[in-house]
């Protein structure tokens, strides 16, 4: 296969030339998914924590929703979102279809489910380490979901990575409400799609393999700060 | 505290956003053909510098353009189906359509040429041929401009493709460039327009096998959005496009749009 070795020369070519066309998509795939992840989190670890110190009735079926709602397909998702920002839609008047915004509200509604699933998950096995101790000292619950989101951060920083992965791999959803636009909505998954359809699979490659660098990158990243900020809290 | 610096942070960085996509700009919806053969790769650069308005392109099939156009979500339409582009027009939809230039669909297969229509003239005859054979063909199956011209292909020649679409007949659902793919990847016949298999980079052993039939005519058309339909439509801008395309100017640009030697357009607006 020629394509392979071809397109990993490709991918550091223009990695090296420092490819303007190529910085502003890496850029805007970053901008669109960190913006997702930072609202998911924002939405998305209150919403886990506060299922893990409520046990209110009908508790049992909203985790089986958020659990199922990780499962959306991004196509779909993609398509809700198209016919609500859409001129023809309910908040068509807001002008936001064809723009990041557009982008990152898709991906939030993505993600935040992932989010918060994955954090409940987190959260629960501290909650069953805390209960005594809430009880004990009678705080109310929004002082325990914040002391659970803060001493589950580091448990919660996978649960980010995870959503980011979602979020920066999609194509279905960005690709709809985003449009693939040049140098306005073309992000790494909808450029890859494009240089497919053009026959261009070097090229495809080589952008996927810097897709995927940049999501090893944030991962070891992300480890590594980790594994600084526990060695630290333990020292 | 934090928090809500955070999610201060976090709107602002939004709005930012939005401020930033407010150069004058206008929305085109169009088609994946005349994206993937990098037709607006060349001329909206020369649009942007002679003018300074950037236009941000959609390229979908022609069908769900024009339903993205009959949202609102769009100041000109740019596709090639002349039926259902009168059709909009004369809905109300758009205020006028212009013609603006030609290329034609050709029909490619793979070199082995299992059915034998390699050097024909005769699109429809090569359509038969296709159907006795059994040889596989892959279809745009979206409803987009190039896949009506090749239903009413089928049409004329009387073929059912319903009752074999699965089997020899295959519809991929997606843009040209993603079926001209999946043909060579099943060895599959399928209709192109010209440009985007000259552009395309994946051809393997595929050649056009049929080209040269008045019925392979493929007719681009160009339409303002009517701005009485859609008030966010940015008639001027809109218009200024439209008649910087057919002016003399416009066509001679479009004339010289050339890659390896072979012309991918040919302007043919009334003046």
């Amino acid at each position: 296969m020629q394509d392979f070795a071809g397109a990993f020369g490709l991918a550091f070519g223009l990695i090296a030339s420092g490819d303007a066309d190529l910085f502003e998509i890496v850029g805007l795939s970053m901008r669109v998914s960190l913006m997702a992840l930072l609202l998911s989190c924002l939405i998305g670890f209150p919403i886990g924590a506060l299922l893990v110190v409520r046990k209110f009735f009908g508790r049992g079926i909203v985790i089986a929703l958020v659990n199922s709602m990780m499962g959306f397909p991004p196509v779909v998702i993609g398509l809700l979102i198209y016919l609500v920002l859409s001129r023809a839609g309910p908040m068509g008047w807001l002008g936001l279809l064809y723009s990041p915004t557009a982008m990152i509200i898709a991906q939030t509604v993505l993600i935040a489910p992932i989010v918060a699933a994955l954090s409940r998950q987190v959260l629960e096995a501290l909650q069953a380490e805390y209960d005594e101790q809430f009880r004990s000292l009678g705080i109310s619950r929004g002082r325990a979901m914040l002391a659970l989101i803060v001493d589950g951060r580091y448990g919660l920083v996978t649960v980010a990575l995870a959503g980011f992965g979602r979020a920066v791999a999609e194509v279905g959803a960005v690709i709809i409400v985003g449009g693939n636009i040049e140098h306005l909505t073309r992000v790494m998954t909808t450029a890859i799609a494009l240089e497919t359809s053009k026959g261009d699979l070097g090229m495809a490659l080589a952008l996927g393999i810097i897709l995927m660098s940049i999501a090893i990158s944030v991962n070891l990243g992300a480890g590594a700060l980790r594994a600084i900020a526990e060695r630290q809290a333990y020292a | 505290m934090k928090r809500t610096t955070l999610f201060g942070a976090a709107l602002l960085s939004i709005l930012a956003t939005v401020a930033s996509a407010e150069d004058p700009s206008i929305l085109v919806q169009s088609t994946t053909s005349t994206q993937n053969s990098g037709f607006y790769d060349y001329i909206l650069p020369i649009y942007k510098s002679e003018t300074g308005v950037t236009v941000n392109v959609v390229a979908v099939g022609t069908g769900q353009a024009i339903k993205n156009a009959q949202n609102c979500d769009a100041d000109v339409l740019l596709v090639h189906a002349k039926a259902a582009e009168k059709k909009f027009v004369d809905e109300g939809f758009g205020v006028a359509r212009s013609d603006l230039m030609y290329n034609d669909f050709v029909i490619v297969g793979p070199a082995a040429d299992p059915a034998g229509i390699a050097g024909g003239k005769d699109a429809v005859a090569a359509f038969k041929a296709i159907a006795e054979k059994k040889a596989l063909f892959a279809s745009r199956g979206d409803d987009s401009g190039t896949n009506k011209a090749e239903l009413k292909l089928w049409d004329k020649a009387g073929i059912d493709i319903k009752a074999a679409s699965g089997d020899w007949y295959r519809a991929t659902g997606s843009g040209m460039g993603a079926t001209l793919n999946a043909s060579v990847g099943m060895g599959a016949y399928t209709i192109s327009d010209r440009a985007t298999w000259i552009s395309f980079g994946n051809k393997g052993d595929y050649l056009i096998e049929v080209e040269g039939d008045p019925v392979l005519f493929n007719q681009y058309g160009i339409i303002l959005v009517n701005p009485e339909k859609c008030p966010s439509v940015k008639a001027d801008l809109g218009q200024q496009f439209i008649d910087w395309l057919i002016s003399p100017h416009g066509q001679e640009l479009i004339a010289a749009n050339k890659l390896d030697g072979k012309q991918l357009f040919f302007p043919n607006a009334k003046p």
